[in-house]
This record gives structure tokens, sequence and C-alpha cells, in this order.
């Protein structure tokens, strides 16, 4: 062995040191700097949003339709949507969690969801928008957080159930260990609770940003009473470009739209679902795997890490060495504790409870009271938008239904196709049907079409893909053995969709319909009453009764149509769907 | 004898029903776990061994009872425990070391502590080298290890472990138990004691130094005694067959009290508590009592259970059903773990399948109630048919309602077999069977042309 010299092996370790820095130095100082340059960009649109809402609010905005206002207006709707999410994510996140872990609020809670799910975005506007604009009377800050609540319940109640039931679902084992281990309710949810749900909460977010997107029109510029909101964003736009008919204008709003719906995907969504791999509650290591450059880039970037390093693990190891301390208080306190304090603590509940309830009941019957005025044309007229909107949806199911099937089957069934076509389904999927909406209405119009064919077309264009992407996945899942058995003897077409095919995907047809038929009955409210050229296109139907009263102030109205939708809607779930999903899930179950 | 670190005082635990009736899952027991012993819990399934596990730990409380720990009731003392779980229950999106040093997070230890107990108790289970690994990427062994490390690290007054190798393969699970036992005998580990839930009963006698079995419906227990063999311990010693093979006469006998104790240990029996309405169906598939029958009859219609469990490469726990099946439908006698087929037994394994039906048929309906309670309903229904939840509902009072639903799965399966009804999956209905509702039309139609 040769002996190194003292001065050579002092000197060695700080060469090579020297030189890997150098080395790796070129490509994340280069990244360093995107993300240095991504943090101004950051500061920067936070003071622009600031001084815009803090100003006076301008209710009655001009919406400039020329293409240069577009990238400004784009920015606006992208911090309304992304804040609104944020929002979202909270809410679903706390609500799930206290149904969860509250067996007493349990049943209420998800009762509560199940009901306001039901309940079309527009509804909620009168009382969001008025208790907004009380609170903050001068500044434009009321208006925003109005259409940023609007946007917020529509997108809200998928996520808070998906966390919910993840929660439900979390292997004993796993819960029992963070019980002996004594983990305080933060690291449970750091280390347990989050990590499991990731993978529910990650593709219900998708689903309710690309909800938002579709409902952005809406929630962007619309009459309330006597008044009339417009917000500077690009629903606004799209809405504005339609009213005056202007088709340069919508094709410009929707190839805006379009690239920021790609761009989403590109760098929050995949990168997302790639990092949430590793929260697959599996044991054994996955082959196929999607993977994201950006996710690759973000995990090299020193300047993240050091930060990690130097901010979050000190706050996070202090908050620990503190809640272990709390906890061991805890338990010197419960061996003192007496049992009076008990007692207090219940009567101080069941008082509690009796004022809560006591609220409720004066609130309904107070709302119930509003509907006295109502003649009894008006309930017939409801009755009747009821009934056609019902038939409007399930001819819209149906239509849907026709062609996936045997599209999706058919996808499904040959690899070499799926490959093609699958990506092009998700980008005709990812284009919201509402800003589709207006060019297709124009079409219709020009060929003398009404308002009847175009609402069953963009209920249509809403909810197909559900349909479309489970009846692929359906068809992937059939297993090959069984349709070499419908070959081997010969089974005749007929045969071998009645008894492989059909009962084969059963299980994920259902799921799609059930959320196509969620979708399309929220898009009602849209598809049955839209203002273009002018003037504003409508025909019979629960949606445009809804919409109708909102813009014209009759709370009577909009609270009876409303309480109906979501009675139709949780009504058709209990004795419709949820029968199906039993069946489906008893029956229909490929495998043990 | 020790002072114990934890001692149970008729600890109970029962379900309360909204009949004013309960489930008795365990009746009031007293236990207790001292220092410096390995105690195994051995008992057949449904007998609530992982329920007593939990409330040793405090993680569930009991019904009624009171657990102790060091003298003071457990939920308001500083309990120092671990379990190693059969699923590992491992945090799949943390490395190996992350796992491993969670529970010393949740004490609040300071990080570099924290790493250097961490390493070295990953050191100590051979796991060095693993510690950036996820889960998934280990082997069923390795990661059991970690599931070890994990609850070593903590030093753990008392180490729980639920069945924590039936999950793994016999070799690594054989290699798994003795490293364990080395670090409990060198004292490399600072466990006073481990408490062992099995339903292995040679993993019993090999780790043990006292093994309390527990009988079912509801659980209690049975026979609690030490044992002195000396470690270590080898499996083809007389001694320790003999062992072996007195446990499982006592599992075995679950009615009868349990036999005098071989002379390699001391204890006392504890006398067993049944009162029900319902027997309880052992969950045997009609193919597995015939299986059996046959394997009996090759062994001249007598053998030992144990040899028997061992020819078939079978754990007590599934060999133990088929064995009350065969017993219950009046196949098979068995006395001092010794069983021997009946002459109905004989017939029923010599014949074709639909004497054997016919076997089947005569036996289920003479012996159990509760397919007897169904036939009757339907005979007694104009329509022919009785919904589940009639027989849901009575079988609740009596059994959890997990119990209950595998109670009416193996009745289906039974009545299915034997012909004796029919069950509509999509409505949940019993009905009657296609073959006897043809044989009564038949009848019928043979009286009116007489």
């Amino acid at each position: 062995m040769i002996h190194l010299p003292d001065r050579f092996s002092r000197l060695q370790p700080r060469e090579t040191l020297a030189r890997t820095q150098v080395l790796e130095r070129g490509w994340p100082f280069f990244l360093d700097l995107c993300i240095a340059a991504i943090g101004l960009a950051c500061f920067y649109a936070v003071v622009r949003i600031a001084m815009f809402w803090a100003g006076r609010p301008e209710p009655e905005f001009i919406v400039s339709l020329s293409p240069r206002a577009l990238p400004h207006y784009a920015f606006y709707s992208v911090v309304r949507i992304g804040l609104a999410y944020l929002l979202s994510l909270l809410f679903a996140i706390s609500y799930g969690y206290i149904a969860a872990y509250n067996q007493r609020a349990e049943k209420v809670m998800i009762a509560i969801l199940d009901i306001l799910q039901s309940i079309p975005v527009l509804s909620f506007l009168p009382p969001v928008m008025l208790a907004m604009i009380a609170l903050f009377p001068t500044r434009q800050l009321g208006v925003e957080m109005g259409a940023i609540v609007l946007i917020f319940t529509g997108s809200v109640w998928n996520m808070a159930f998906s966390f919910y039931s993840s929660l439900k679902s979390i292997p004993r084992e796993l819960m029992e260990a963070t019980n002996i281990y004594c983990f305080s309710r933060v690291q449970r949810l750091f280390q347990l609770e989050l990590p499991y749900a990731a993978i529910g909460l990650i593709w219900n977010s998708i689903m309710s940003v690309a909800g938002a997107w579709f409902f952005l029109m809406a929630c962007e510029m619309f009459h309330l009473g006597s008044r009339d909101f417009r917000l500077p964003g690009l629903g606004s736009y799209l809405q504005t470009a339609a009213d005056a008919g202007n088709g340069v204008a919508i094709c410009w709003g929707l190839a805006v739209m379009i690239l920021i719906i790609v761009a989403t995907d590109q760098l929050v969504w995949r990168p997302l679902i790639a990092w949430s791999d590793k929260f697959k509650f599996e044991q054994v290591e996955s082959s196929k795997r999607i993977t994201s450059p950006i996710l690759h880039l973000l995990t090299q970037s020193t300047a993240l890490a050091s930060l990690s390093h130097r901010l979050v693990d000190p706050l996070t190891e202090s908050l620990y060495t503190r809640l272990a301390k709390h906890r061991i208080a805890k338990l010197r306190q419960l061996t003192t504790s007496r049992p009076q304090s008990r007692l207090l603590s219940i009567v101080v509940r069941i008082v509690l409870v009796i004022v809560i309830a006591a609220a409720v009941l004066y609130a309904a019957l107070q709302a119930v009271a509003l509907l006295r005025p109502l003649p009894g044309a008006a309930y017939l007229h409801i009755f009747q938008g009821a009934i056609a909107t019902f038939l409007r949806v399930n001819l819209a199911l149906l239509l849907a239904s026709a062609w996936t099937i045997p599209v999706g089957v058919a996808i499904g069934s040959s690899p070499r196709l799926a490959r093609i076509a699958q990506p092009l389904a998700q980008i005709a999927a990812s284009v919201p049907a509402t800003a589709l909406f207006p060019v297709l209405l124009l079409a219709l119009v020009r060929i003398g079409g009404g308002m009847g064919i175009g609402s069953i077309a963009l209920m249509l264009l809403g909810t197909q893909w559900y349909i479309l992407f489970n009846v692929i996945a359906g068809a992937i899942a059939i297993p090959s053995d069984l349709k070499e058995v419908a070959t081997l003897f010969r089974f005749s077409r007929i045969q071998r969709w009645k008894t492989v095919i059909l009962p084969g995907i059963f299980p994920y047809l259902i799921t799609g319909l059930v959320t196509a038929s969620g979708g399309a009955w929220n898009a009602s409210i849209i598809a049955e009453y839209f203002p273009i050229k002018g003037q504003i296109l409508q025909t019979i139907g629960l949606g445009a009764i809804i919409s109708e009263a909102t813009g014209g102030g009759r709370f009577p109205v909009l609270l009876l149509a409303t309480m109906v939708m979501a009675l139709m809607v949780v009504t058709t779930n209990r004795l419709v769907w949820r029968p199906l999903f039993r069946l489906a899930e008893t029956r229909y179950k490929l495998g043990a | 004898m020790q002072p114990a670190i934890i001692r149970a005082e008729r600890v109970e635990k029962y379900y309360a029903q909204p009949s004013e009736n309960r489930i008795q899952v365990i009746s009031p027991t007293d236990l207790s776990i001292a220092t410096g012993e390995i105690v195994a819990l051995l008992g057949p399934s449904g007998s609530g061994k992982s329920t007593l596990l939990r409330m040793l730990t405090g993680l569930s409380a009991p019904s009624a009872g009171e657990v102790y720990w060091h003298e003071k009731p457990i939920a308001t003392a500083d309990v120092n425990v671990s379990i190693v779980f059969q699923s590992f229950a491992l945090f799949p999106w943390l490395t190996v070391l992350e796992n491993v040093e969670a529970p010393l997070k949740a004490r609040g230890m300071d990080a570099a502590e924290r790493r250097k107990r961490s390493m070295k108790i990953l050191d100590t289970v051979g796991l060095d080298g693993f510690q950036a690994a996820y889960p998934k990427e280990l082997s069923g062994g390795m990661r059991q290890r970690v599931g070890f490390a994990r609850a070593l690290v903590v030093e753990p007054e008392v180490l729980f472990m639920d069945e924590p190798f039936s999950a793994l393969d016999v070799l690594t699970a054989e290699n798994l138990r003795s490293e364990l036992l080395e670090l409990w005998q060198n004292k490399t580990i600072p466990t006073q004691a481990i408490f062992i839930v099995t339903h292995n009963i040679e993993e019993a006698v090999l780790l043990a130094d006292r093994i309390i079995v527990l009988g079912r419906n509801p659980g209690h227990v049975r026979t609690d005694f030490r044992v002195s063999l000396q470690h270590p311990r080898d499996r083809k010693a007389t001694s320790f067959t003999q062992l072996v093979d007195y446990i499982y006469k006592v599992l075995t006998q679950p009615d009868a009290q349990p036999p005098a104790l071989p002379q390699t240990s001391t204890g006392k029996p504890v006398r067993d508590q049944r009162q029900m309405h319902y027997q309880m169906l052992p969950h045997a598939r009609p193919g597995g009592i015939a299986g059996l029958l046959e394997l009996v009859l090759d062994h001249n219609g007598k053998d030992d259970i144990y040899r028997l469990a061992d020819d078939l490469a079978f754990e007590i726990d599934d060999l133990l059903p088929i064995v009350d099946a065969a017993q219950l439908l009046g196949f098979l006698t068995v006395t001092e773990g010794d069983a021997a087929i009946t002459p109905t037994g004989t017939e029923y394994a010599n014949s074709e399948i639909l004497r054997q039906k016919e076997l089947f048929r005569t036996a289920a309906v003479e012996n159990v109630l509760l397919l007897r309670q169904i036939v009757r309903a339907i005979e007694s229904k104009s329509d022919r048919s009785v919904p589940e939840d009639f027989f849901h509902d009575m079988l609740d009072e009596q059994f959890s309602e997990e119990e209950t639903l595998r109670q009416l799965e193996t009745a289906i399966n039974w009545g299915r077999y034997a012909e004796l009804f029919d069950y509509d999956a999509s409505r949940r209905r019993f009905i009657q069977s296609e073959k006897l509702h043809q044989e009564a039309n038949e009848s019928t139609a043979a009286e009116i042309d007489a």
C-alpha cells in the first residue's frame, strides 16, 4: 500500500469536493436561477392581485375583446381557480377528517355532503355573493371572494368525499401502530393519513379543477337582481365574445384556455401524479410508472433541498418536540383530573346541540315561509321543468353510452388503437365543454336548430368522457382467457357481447354513468339558458328556471327549483345508482 | 415469582346489542405478564387472541374489568410497549430508516440521537445498508425485520407480537425466530417480557416460558402452564413432542376438561364456560370434509390429529374447522387427540357424489339446528322462500356481525351442496332447491294419479 504524504491526503478531499461542485453546478445552478425567477414572479403577482382587490369595486367592468387583454384576463382567472382550489383542499381535508373521526357528527356530515354536491353552482350564487359584498362593501375583494367561493362550491365536494373514504379505509394495523407508538395527531396526519389519501386526493383535484374551468363562465359574469357583475377573466371574455357573436375573439379565448389547461397538466398534475407514486399502498413494486421531467428537475434542485434542510426540518423538529412534551403533560393531567369536569362538558355539549338545532329549525322555517307567496302556476312550471331536464339528462346519457360503449370497447380491446386514441381523447376531454358551447350554438342557430338540441349537445360534450374513459378501462380489464373462451366456443357476436363484454365492463360503466349523470344535472344550468348575440337562448327545464331566477333575483323560485333538483339527484342516486353499484360490486366484480 | 408488569383483572369484551342482549367475545379473564418471561397465547380462530392482546397493550379498552401497568390503571400510565404486527404495518411511503425513526420522533427525541439509535437497532436486526430502501423493495422477511427494528428502537418493557411469523415462509420464519430468541437470551435488548400471539403450536413450544391456551365462544383461558424445557429446544425430543401433543389434545377437545399435564409443566386448568343456542358452524367446505375422511380412512380409520396435520402440511387453524365439521356431522369422533371415523363417515368417504350428498343432507338436517330451521321455514312458506335477514337477526343475537355473516355463508355453502335449499344472492333469500321442488311436484302428481 502506498503511503500518501500528509499534505496530499489533506488536499485531496478538498480538490474532489471542488471538482464535484463544478461538475454538478452546471444544471442545478440554472435551475436555481429559474426557481428564483419563479419566486420573484410570484411576488409580483401577489402585489398585482392585492392592488386590484384593494381597489374600488368595479361591478360593471367593461370586458375588452382585444386579444391583447387576454394574458391579463387569463392570469386573473388562473389565480381565482388556484385560490378556489386551495380553499377546497383545506376544506375537504378538515371536513373529511372531522367526519371520519367524530362518530356523532359522521352520519349528519356525510348526508349534508351528499345533498350539497347535488346542488348546482348557480344556486349558491345569491347567498354567497350577497354575503361577500356585505363583508367587503367598498372593495373589489368582495366580488372576487364571491367568485372564488362560487368556484369552490363547484369543486370541493368530491374531494371531501375522497379524503373521508380514504381515512375510513386505512388498514387497522397501521392505525394501531400509530397509537402504540404514541403518534401525535400532527404526526399521524403527515405520516399516515395524508400519504394514504394522497392518490385519491390528487385524482379528485384534477377532476375538480376541470369542473372549475367548466363553470368559469358562469362564475365570472352573472346578473343578480338588478346588479350586473363582470370580473375581468377568461370566462367573462368568452362570455362577452359569445354575447357579441365575435367568432375571432372566441377562438382566441379558446386557444388561451387550452394552452393553460395543457400547461397545468404538464407542469402541475403530471409531476404530482409521478410524485404520488410513492404513496401507492402496495407491497410489491409495480413496473409501470408515470414519469415527469419536471419532477425530476425539482428533486435535483439544490436550492429547494437546502430550503427544506435549513427551514422545514428545524421547524418540524421543534414541532414534534413540543408535541411530545404536550403528550406527557396531558398524561400527567389525566392522572390528577377529577371526573367533575366531564359532567360540565356534557352539559355544555347538550346546550350547544340544542342551540344549533333551534337555529337550524328557525332558518329552515323561514326559508319555507319564503315559498308561501309562490303561485300554483310556479309549482307547475317547476314540475314541468324538472321532468324536461330529467328526460334531457337521461337522453344525453343514452346518446353518450350509445357511441362510447362500442368505441370504448374497440379501443380497450386493441392495444395498438389504445396507444393512438387515448392521448387524443384525453386532449379532447380536457377542453371545457362550456368554452366550445358558444361556437356550437352559433353553428346550430345558423342551421336552424334551437336550444333543445343545444342543451343535450352540451350535456353530451361535458359528460361523455367520463363514460368513454371508464369503458376503455373496463375493456382493458377483461381477462384475456375469458375472451379466448368466447373465441374457442365460437360465440356469436351477440352472445359475446351479452356474456363477456357487457358484464365485464359493467362496474366501470356504472362508475362512468354515475359521474356523468351528476355532471349532466349540474350542466343543465348552463345548457338550458345561454345569452348569445345579444339575446338569451333558453328552453324549458329546471336549469333554465334556476338560471333565470338567479338573474332576476327571484329567490323563492330559486329556492324551490334548487330543492327539487337536489331531491331528484339524491333520489336517483339512492334508487337507481346505488343498487346498480352494489350489483356491480357483488355479481359483476371480476376476480375474487 | 417476579412482579407483574401488566396485570389484567377480570377483563372482558362484549358488544351490546339493541335488544339488550350482548355478544360476549371474551369472558372475564385474569392474566398477568411478569418480568423475564416469554408468554405465548394459543387458541383457535375466534377465541379472541388478538382482542386480548389489544386490551393488554391499552389499544382497546375492556368492556369491563381493568388492566394495570405497574399497578396503575393503563389508561393513565405512560406505557412503554411495542407491537410487531402480522401484516408488518410499515408505512410504505417512508424509507426503512424513517419507519424506524417515526416512534422516536413521536417521543420528541432530537434528530442526531434519533439517527444514532435507529442505525444501531438496524444493525442489531441485520438491516445495515438497507436504511434508504423503501419497504416495498424488500422481501417479506426483511420487511418483518424492519417491523422488529421499529418495535425495539423504543426499548419497550414488553414486546407484543401478533402472529409475527405467520405471513412468512417456513424457513424465513424459523430464521427470524431463532434470531429473536438469541437477542432475548443474550440480553442484547432491554426488553423485560415478550408476549406472542400465535396459532402455531410448535412455535409456542419453541419460544415460550409460559403457554396460555384460549377456548372460544366466548374466549376464555382453558389452561395456563409453564414450560420448563431447556433452550435451545429440540423439536425431535420426546418431551417436546409430548407437549405439542398435549396442546393438540386441549385444542381438539373444546368441550372437555384439559387432560392432566405431562411431567414437564405445571399449572392450573380454568373452567370452560359455554352456553349457546346455536352451535357455531365450523367454516369448512364439504369438499374438505370428504378429503379429510378419505385421508383418515387411508390411515386405517384412526389417527392422531397432530400427525394428520403434519401429513397435510396444514396449520392447526386450517385443520381444526374441518375436524370440527366432520365431528358435528357425526362422520368422525375425536378422543384424546385421535380422530376415528364412524360407520356413516366410512360410507360417506366411499360413496360416489350423489350418495355423498344424500348422506350429507341427512347428517346436516339431523345435527345442525340452523340448517334444520332454514329448511322448515322454507317448507312452511307458500312461496317457498325466506329472506336471509330473518336468520341474520336470529344469529345476530348470539354472534358478532362478522361471525354472523360467516355463519350464514357456511350455512349457504352446506345447504347448496346438500341440495337442502338454494340461495338467491341478488334478492338475498333462501329458496327451495330446484331438485326438491321437482320431487315435491312429482309426488303430488303421483298422489293425484293414485
